[in-house]
């Protein structure tokens, strides 16, 4: 900001701006969504921890060994992977402001985000179907509680990711909507690097356990 | 009708639900009604309702949420205190086969939601009303970095009051003490709503709390006036700033804690119940690394406003400003590392007991740094014996009390004595009531004429004050006598009569403390009175130091006519010192943020869907979640979210400040 000097304060301290511009719009937005997602990792942090605590109290009941298909999750993981490259591509032809072709990227997506929410759900009913639902043992409260609320987080960035959709349709490439899906892509990896930690954490190491 | 279709429509909503054979409950139903009535009844009469929509409820002004603030807070100290008053008398009269006038099913939930209001709907308002007031103005900026969510965090926290408040009439509160530890807040111990209200009372009250510390981290980060360096921030932002750090990085915590609860209760997982692997134990440890930077959280700012206090009323510039920034940061950090002093008996082990012991005690070393800084503020100065300094120097004197008797405590083997007795009770309330209460008068005493443009009477709120002082040593120094004899809280009835004294005076000290209350709300109503006589036109009733002091009181909507640049700590004092001239030419068009009701609405839809849940009544809890969704995408198509005030309106506003002055002279 420039500071431009009051005549009648010439000579003495400068104590106000005289010519003055507001802050541009969105001014505090990214610092404020990264102390937001800050807040969100605190979430899963708590959760991993309890998994940590709570995650081999099996209670007689089945254990990572019996449930997880690794094939599945690779599969699930590889869906969410592509999604943040394809939702990388979107932010590079959102900058060449190219909106026909974000469009397209968002929507690529989103079906990726609709996959992996899909195989997650699939996997679910199959351990709830085999007799392994959360009320079975801690372990599994654990578990579905730190992967469920992963697929939730999934699930509201599939909202946002339509929503946003809509208003690049309707309003354009406009600074807003980029700041938009700038917050949302800051999203988007996070959770990418979240689900990183459930891979490892939760199943490979549980099949290992 | 059948029952299912009651069931789908109320869930375990009953007639049966309504606590008509609790004749206190009824009888404050009775009061709370007609007053409640006569104040709608009134608000109509006068018309009042679409200036308070449009003024006040819609606003996203910084200065008048956190007037709102205050206002919650004041309003929800009364039936927090009447909880205090109610226990008091039961342990009282509870002697010599005696049952009191409480029952357990009623007394249980007077001292559960004595501390949850306490705490969530007295301190918390009280601090980030305040917080919200002071602190734009005192970095020269014009309102907070996201005004809108600044709106929609109060109207959270009302929510969660809201649902506080329905338990008292509707069903009941939980039974469990403030932190409702598992197993006895699990659905098998506690099938009714009492938890539930809990649960979500605090979760929609945490949603709002949360945002707003990432709000002010970024308005204190990002919106400060040119020159003003971090190390030139007042005392007071500082604080502020590191409450809200904790903010962010524990409110999370509770969040999940007490999601997981609900899952326990709601779904049958197992993360907290004695069989299939949960451990209850969890549940302590996580809601203490939640609530131990809770106390600090509250503190924090009441630290800050002593700060701003004492530099003011001693006319001095503030001792070791920089030894004070390095303290509230070390305190910030150590109070992740103490959680576990609050359950030494659970028997985590000896060395992982000593850690925590000594991490504890650690932390008395920047607390008492800060209090020899106040000291030497003040050694020299020129004391100036006002209301918010005589506050001030209460708690110099009752914080070291409940500081000293703190690291008592943080001794493990001292601790298995007196771990849940009343001699921890008498301790967290020397420090809160000493600190924070103290802290959050000094605070209003000090900037009531900048945010109403009248000082408060000083003869009130001196009675008040003595009142207040002398009723909290008697009501709680017995309180450490009886601690020391073994009497464990949360008790109900007594057998040995020799205790009954120590419960008598304790008594009369909240009855001393009653009047203080009262003196208090009869200062504000006098002072109204007399606001002519009381009146500030200077804009800086105290001789002050930082810039809120810059602009008139009370201030026009955009703070500042133009943004102030800084050169010094005590940056008004400097400008004042300096000679400044108050610009009188050159006002241009000022850029704010537009009114929107959307925060009330989501807020209100967000306490609906927590009613739902609480009493099973499910379609409501979906309807509200679906609305809720559904307005707050709607509110992300509105992309015209300010407007300029017109350079005329700022011109009008200055010459009246000028004329004012003008007649001050």
């Amino acid at each position: 900001m420039t500071i431009a000097i009051n005549p009648s304060q010439t000579g003495g301290p400068v104590f106000y701006v005289a010519d003055e511009h507001p802050h541009p719009e969105g001014w505090s937005t990214s610092l404020g969504f990264w102390i937001y997602l800050m807040s969100d990792c605190l979430i899963f942090a708590i959760l991993f921890a309890t998994f940590g605590v709570l995650g081999g109290n099996y209670a007689a009941g089945p254990a990572p060994k019996d449930l997880f298909d690794l094939n599945l999750v690779a599969v699930n993981t590889s869906m969410l992977l592509l999604s943040s490259i394809t939702y990388g591509f979107a932010m590079l032809t959102m900058q060449q402001n190219k909106v026909a072709q974000t469009q397209i990227w968002l929507a690529v997506t989103g079906l990726f985000g609709l996959a992996f929410i899909g195989i997650e759900l699939t996997e679910f009913a199959h351990m709830i179907h085999e007799g392994a639902t959360p009320q079975r043992s801690a372990f599994l409260s654990a578990f579905f509680t730190l992967v469920g609320t992963h697929g939730l987080h999934v699930s509201c960035g599939l909202i946002w990711l339509l929503t946003l959709m809509v208003q690049v349709q309707k309003f354009g490439l406009i600074e807003a909507n980029r700041r938009r899906l700038m917050c949302l892509s800051m999203f988007w990896h996070f959770l990418d690097v979240v689900w990183i930690g459930v891979f490892t954490f939760v199943y490979l190491l549980g099949v290992l356990r | 009708m059948s029952p299912d279709l009651l069931k789908l429509i109320f869930g375990r909503l009953g007639f049966e639900s309504l606590p008509l054979h609790e004749p206190i409950v009824v009888g404050t139903f009775a009061v709370v009604a007609l007053g409640g009535a006569a104040l709608l009844g009134g608000l109509t009469y006068f018309r009042l309702w679409g200036y308070l929509w449009r003024e006040w409820f819609t606003t996203v002004d910084h200065k008048r949420i956190g007037i709102m603030y205050m206002i919650l807070g004041i309003v929800m100290l009364l039936r927090g205190f009447a909880d205090a008053l109610m226990m008091r008398g039961q342990q009282m009269l509870a002697f010599g086969g005696s049952e009191g006038y409480l029952n357990a099913h009623h007394y249980d939930q007077v001292f559960t939601a004595h501390g949850v209001i306490m705490i969530f709907f007295v301190a918390m308002p009280l601090v980030t009303g305040l917080m919200n007031y002071v602190v734009p103005m005192q970095i020269g900026a014009r309102d907070v970095s996201f005004p809108f969510l600044n709106n929609f965090s109060f109207w959270m926290t009302v929510g969660g009051a809201v649902l506080v408040m329905a338990s008292l009439f509707i069903g009941e509160f939980a039974r469990t003490g403030w932190l409702a530890y598992p197993p006895l807040s699990n659905i098998g111990y506690s099938p009714d709503v009492g938890v539930d209200y809990y649960i979500w009372a605090l979760q929609v009250a945490g949603v709002g709390t949360t945002l707003s510390g990432i709000n002010l981290i970024c308005t204190i980060v990002k919106l400060r006036c040119p020159g003003m360096t971090m190390m030139k921030m007042p005392v007071f932002t500082w604080t502020s700033l590191c409450t809200n750090v904790l903010i962010v990085a524990s409110f999370p915590v509770l969040t999940v804690v007490l999601a997981l609860l609900s899952l326990d209760r709601y779904v049958g997982t197992n993360f907290f119940t004695n069989d299939f692997g949960g451990s209850p134990m969890m549940y302590v440890n996580l809601i203490w690394i939640w609530g131990h930077p809770e106390v600090y959280i509250l503190v924090l700012p009441a630290f800050g406003i002593f700060s701003e206090v004492t530099s003011t009323f001693s006319g001095k510039r503030l001792f070791g400003y920089t030894s004070m920034v390095y303290a509230t940061v070390v305190i910030t950090i150590l109070s992740y590392l103490v959680w576990l002093h609050h359950f030494f008996t659970m028997g985590s082990g000896a060395s992982v007991n000593s850690f925590f012991g000594i991490t504890t005690m650690i932390i008395s070393i920047p607390t008492g740094a800060k209090m020899f800084n106040w000291l030497f503020t003040m050694y020299r100065g020129r004391i100036r014996y006002e209301l918010p300094m005589m506050w001030t120097i209460a708690f110099m004197l009752t914080f070291v009390i409940g500081g000293m008797t703190g690291v008592l405590l943080a001794v493990p083997p001292a601790d298995f004595v007196l771990h849940n007795s009343l001699f921890l009770i008498a301790h967290f309330h020397n420090v809160i009531i000493g600190g924070v209460v103290f802290g959050a008068f000094a605070g209003i005493t000090y900037w009531f004429p900048k945010a109403f443009g009248f000082k408060l009477d000083p003869f009130w709120g001196k009675l008040s004050f003595w009142f207040w002082v002398t009723g909290f040593y008697l009501a709680f120094m017995p309180l450490y006598v009886l601690g020391l004899m073994g009497v464990t809280r949360r008790l109900r009835v007594f057998d040995d009569p020799s205790l009954q004294i120590w419960f008598v005076i304790a008594a009369i000290g909240a009855g001393l403390v009653l009047l203080g209350i009262m003196c208090m709300l009869m200062q504000f109503a006098v002072s109204f009175l007399k606001r002519e006589q009381l009146k500030d036109v200077t804009g800086d009733p105290w001789d002050a130091r930082t810039l809120e002091w810059a602009t008139s009181s009370p201030p026009p909507d955009y703070n500042f006519a133009f943004t102030p640049v800084v050169h010094d700590n005590d940056a008004w004092w400097d400008m004042k010192r300096r000679g400044y001239q108050r610009p009188l030419t050159g006002f241009r068009p000022i850029h704010m943020p537009s009114s929107t009701g959307t925060g009330i609405i989501l807020a209100g839809l967000a306490t609906a869907m927590g009613f739902g849940l609480i009493w099973y009544i499910w379609w409501l809890a979906a309807v509200s979640f679906i609305a809720m969704l559904a307005v707050g995408i709607g509110h992300t198509f509105n992309y015209h979210r300010d407007f300029d005030i017109p350079a005329e309106d700022v011109i009008r506003a200055e010459d009246a400040r000028t004329k004012l002055l003008a007649g001050a002279k």
